[in-house]
Order: C-alpha cells, then sequence, then structure tokens
C-alpha cells in the first residue's frame, strides 16, 4: 500500500493546533473571570490566576441583576421549547398520516416560507406584536417562536419511517387518532423530538436581536441582552465581564457535552435538506 | 392512504391548526406586510396608519451613501468569510474522517463555538483584540508585529469580525462536510490506492467530485448566514457598527433605520433588498445545484 500523504502523528499535531485554536477564547474567559483587576491587564499574560476571584461571579450579579436574566431565559426557552414540540407534533402527525384537501398546498406555502430571511420578519412582526401589546412581556417573547417549519419538516419525516401498520392495528383496537399519536407516534420518535427541543433551546437562549428589541425593562431582559447591556454598565473591567459571559456560555456547553450526540446529528441531517 | 373526505380534511386542519395559526400571525402575514410596508412613504408607527405609498422608498434607499456603504462592506465580509472558512473546514473535516482515535473528540471541541451566544463570544473576542491588553496583540508582538487597534481603527475592524465569524462557524461546516465525506464508498479509495493513486490524487479527483454537492450546499448556506450577520458586530463594537461605520451592514442598517431612527418604510425596502439577494442565492442552489453538481 501506497504512504499516505500525511503520517497519523501529522495529523494529531494539526488538529490539536487547531482545537488549542478553538478553545482558546473560552479558556482565556473563564482565566480571566477569576481574575484579581491587576492580573486582568498583566503582560505577559497571565493565564492561571495565582488567586481564583470566585467573587468575580457575585460581583457581576451586584452590578446588573444577572439572576433576573437567567430566569427570564429560563422561562423564554422553556416554553418556546415545550410550545414548538407541541405544535409540531400535531402538524407532522396531519401532514404525515391525515389525507386531506389542501395538504400538498399549504406544505409547499411553508416549504417556500422557509427561504425568506427572519430579518425581513422583523419590522411587521414587532408592529403586530406591540399591536397586541407584548412588548416587554412574556407572551411577546415567546409566542412568534413556538412554531417552526423546519422542525414540522424533520418530524415528518421521521413519522413516515413509522410503519403504515401499526396505525391500522391501532385503528382495529379502537384506537382513536390521538391517542395514538401520543402513545405510539410520540414515543417511536423520541430521538426526533430530542434533536428538535436541544436546537430550539440552543436557538433560544442565545436569541439576541428579537428579545433586544420587543423588552425595554430591566425586568425582561434575557442573557444575551442583559449581557451586550452590561459592558457598557461594567465599563473596563474585564473579570466582570468575562464572569457574566461564563455565565451565558456555561450552561449551552454542559447541555452540548451531555447530549452532542443528538444536536450533532440534527445538524447533519439540517445540512442533508439542501 | 385514503382519498381525503370532507372529515378527514376537518380532522387534518385541526391538528394543523396551532401550528399554521403561529406561522401564519408571525410568518406568512409579515412576508406580505413588510413588502407593503416598504412601500410605506408616510406612516404612523403609534395609530399603524398609513398616509402615503410610493417607491421613494427605493430610490431614497440607494441614494443614501449609508446604505451603499452597508451593501459593500456585506460583500467584503461574505468574500472574507465564506471561502476561508469552507477550504479550512473541508480540510479539518478530511483529517477527522483518516480514521484516527479521538475524532469524536475533536468534533465536539471544533463545534463548541457553535452552541455557544454570538453575544457573549463576540464580548470574549473584544477583549482578546483589545489593542492594549489583548492576547492576540500580545502574540502578534511576539513576532515583533506593532499593536493593532483592531477595534478602533477602521481598517482593521472588518478582519476582526470576519476572525471572529470564522472561529463561529467553522464546526457547522465541519459537521456538514463529514456527513458528505462519511457517504462516499470506500471503494472508489481502495480502487485508486491498488491503481497507486498518491493521496492528492484521490483527494482531488474522488474527494472533491463526489463532495461537491454538499460543497455547494455548504457554500449557499454560508452566503446566505453571512449577509444576515448582526448579532457579532452589535456585541463585538459595542452597540455600534464598527469605527466610522466600517461594519455597517445591510441588517445592521435596517436595525438603525427601523429601531433607532423609525424609519419604517426605509428599513423595511433595505430588509427587501436583503430578502432579493438571498432569494437570488436560493433559487442557484435549487436550479445549478440540481444541474452541474455531481451526484453520487
Amino acid at each position: 500500500m501506497r504512504k499516505e500523504a500525511l503520517s497519523k502523528g501529522t495529523i494529531y499535531v494539526l488538529l490539536s493546533l487547531g482545537a488549542i485554536l478553538m478553545l482558546l477564547p473560552f479558556v482565556w474567559m473563564i482565566s480571566t473571570s477569576l481574575k484579581a483587576p491587576n492580573e486582568v491587564m498583566a503582560m505577559p499574560p497571565v493565564w492561571i490566576p495565582s488567586e481564583w476571584q470566585f467573587e468575580n461571579y457575585s460581583s457581576a450579579s451586584e452590578a446588573a441583576p444577572f439572576g433576573t436574566y437567567f430566569f427570564n431565559s429560563i422561562i423564554v426557552t422553556v416554553l418556546t421549547t415545550i410550545g414548538e414540540l407541541l405544535t409540531t407534533i400535531l402538524a407532522a402527525y396531519a401532514f404525515s398520516r391525515i389525507n386531506f384537501h389542501g395538504k400538498g398546498v399549504v406544505f409547499a406555502v411553508l416549504l417556500g416560507t422557509m427561504m425568506v430571511p427572519g430579518e425581513m420578519l422583523l419590522i411587521p412582526n414587532f408592529v403586530t406584536v406591540s399591536n397586541l401589546g407584548w412588548i416587554d412581556s412574556y407572551e411577546g417573547l415567546v409566542i412568534p417562536w413556538i412554531a417552526s417549519i423546519f422542525s414540522i419538516f424533520l418530524l415528518r419525516q421521521y413519522f413516515f419511517s413509522v410503519p403504515q401498520e401499526l396505525s391500522y392495528a391501532a385503528k382495529v383496537d379502537g384506537c382513536s387518532d390521538f391517542k395514538f399519536l401520543w402513545y405510539v407516534m410520540v414515543p417511536l420518535a423520541k430521538p426526533a423530538l430530542i434533536t428538535i427541543a436541544l436546537l430550539k433551546i440552543i436557538g433560544s437562549w442565545n436569541a439576541f436581536l428579537w428579545p433586544l428589541i420587543v423588552t425595554n425593562s430591566q425586568e425582561l431582559r434575557t442573557l444575551p441582552v442583559g449581557l451586550s447591556a452590561f459592558t457598557t454598565e461594567a465599563g473596563i473591567k474585564y473579570e466582570l465581564l468575562m464572569a457574566a459571559s461564563t455565565m451565558v456560555i456555561l450552561p449551552m456547553l454542559l447541555l452540548f457535552f451531555v447530549m452532542q450526540k443528538y444536536v450533532i446529528s440534527g445538524v447533519a441531517r439540517s445540512g442533508l435538506k439542501g | 392512504m385514503q382519498k381525503p373526505t370532507w372529515k378527514s380534511t376537518l380532522k387534518g386542519y385541526l391538528y394543523l391548526l396551532p401550528a399554521l395559526l403561529i406561522l401564519i400571525v408571525f410568518s406568512i402575514y409579515p412576508i406580505i406586510k413588510s413588502f407593503l410596508m416598504s412601500f410605506y412613504t408616510d406612516y404612523d408607527f403609534f395609530n399603524d396608519t398609513v398616509n402615503a405609498y410610493g417607491f421613494e422608498n427605493f430610490t431614497k434607499l440607494f441614494q443614501d451613501p449609508n446604505f451603499i456603504t452597508a451593501l459593500k462592506n456585506t460583500g467584503i465580509f461574505v468574500i472574507g468569510v465564506v471561502p476561508l472558512s469552507i477550504i479550512i473546514s473541508l480540510a479539518i473535516a478530511v483529517l477527522l474522517n483518516s480514521k484516527i482515535k479521538l475524532s469524536g473528540f475533536f468534533r465536539t471541541i471544533y463545534f463548541l463555538p457553535f452552541v455557544t451566544s454570538v453575544v457573549a463570544v463576540a464580548i470574549v473576542w473584544s477583549w482578546i483584540f483589545h489593542s492594549d491588553y489583548g492576547l492576540l496583540n500580545y502574540a502578534l508582538g511576539l513576532f515583533g508585529i506593532d499593536p493593532i487597534n483592531w477595534l478602533t481603527n477602521p481598517t482593521y475592524a472588518m478582519p476582526a469580525l470576519i476572525i471572529l465569524s470564522i472561529w463561529k462557524g467553522l464546526g457547522f461546516n465541519i459537521i456538514i462536510f463529514l456527513a458528505g465525506l462519511q457517504n462516499i464508498g470506500n471503494q472508489y479509495y481502495l480502487a485508486a490506492k491498488v491503481d497507486g493513486a498518491s493521496a492528492w490524487y484521490r483527494f482531488k479527483h474522488i474527494t472533491l467530485p463526489l463532495l461537491s454537492p454538499t460543497m455547494f450546499f455548504v457554500s449557499i448556506i454560508s452566503i446566505i448566514n453571512a449577509f444576515k450577520v448582526f448579532d457579532e458586530i452589535f456585541a463585538l463594537f459595542n452597540g455600534r457598527p464598527g469605527p466610522a461605520n466600517s461594519a455597517l451592514t445591510v441588517v445592521y442598517y435596517v436595525y438603525q433605520k427601523f429601531y433607532e431612527e423609525w424609519e419604517f418604510g426605509l428599513a423595511s425596502a433595505a430588509a427587501f433588498v436583503l430578502f432579493i439577494i438571498i432569494f437570488l442565492f436560493t433559487i442557484i442552489q435549487l436550479i445549478v445545484g440540481k444541474k452541474f453538481v455531481h451526484y453520487n
């Protein structure tokens, strides 16, 4: 056999160098977040703080209401995720198991709207939400996001793979459509539902532009909006700014470490739709 | 499946109702509304009344030097991010695909930035880009390069934004490329190896052609995403579009006109231009993709 272009050793070295570059910002963030102010600006840079200043985290939380932001982010993330799962399950069932007039047209229109960039919907949605009186409210942060065409599409594909015979058998046994969906289809589609939920959790936790424009008061800010405001409030206190950034980033990193199989399979599938 | 009846139709729409209600109000109606709004020339937001329609928003838009700057900057950003990001992520994906141990571990690390808040990582990068105490200038200093004012010098603001965006988006491209690479049957490589083809020859004549649909998909998605850049800019330059508008992009322009200046008509017209650009790329993907790309 011919020699490979690169030896295994070279491949490891290249991949490790790349991995260090990818990790460096996170390491630097955590390192800075634990430093005393005099070490933050030290040159050459100090990587491991001489004394770990965990109180930077509480100082950041005192300087701005990060507890409130955190709570808001959790509420918004949980509600949008549950909402999207419910609307998606029902819609995907209709598209995969029920034959109705206009099904093809409705599905085509929905797929067509996927081509429209979300940024284009921003202004009219802002007008709608203000007309509904939902500015600065959980309704405004949650309700526009509890349905996703991409998720419906993904789950519909998954539902198709469930053998049709199952639903015939269920019908013979006198099981209603809704019961069949809830007790047979949903448990079978668990991997797809976990993927949809995780992508949604990551998306709403990190969402910025929409929460930025529909919240006015500090009480309703989510973490990214609060963090962005904090850059002005914190001034040049980088140790506090990095502590706050860590609070925003860490939950998603942990979630990803635990559930990465589902996240990556969902992303890979989003690539296959093209 | 049975033919649709009125009963099954009723049932079908009942199941669709929740999703459809949200999607009609917040996805379909705003598409039409956004198009109409771009023709509002005299709009009273507080009473939601339109006093005049016309094409003036579009003429005003293309006479606004800021919008031209935004278009230009967006173009530079796309050209700066997309090719580099594709080359780097393809190289990493090929390395990850070369049957090494720890491949999954490396994949996880490269993917990390993708799951993190753009705002938070942009703030971390703004600290790395700090002109006096930033990590990057320190590293450059080791090579004898003078400190660069990454975030305050208009020449370097765009490169800084590009570095951050490539770092952030690499993982996504790698995952898609890996999925594409794993779809290429091993028999091609075995046959080529038997014939004594070099690694580079195999990459050029097997991997690249068979990967072309994936490559095409990644390019279009990357272009579309690059056209929509906003969060990175807002967080990196602390709520400003870079020094001297050097990082003013189309979406940032829309945000400025809409949220800072309350020019709803003009902002909608700018958003509509963005839509047309993105729509063209989507159409190219649908047409060219089917025709010229080598499918397995």
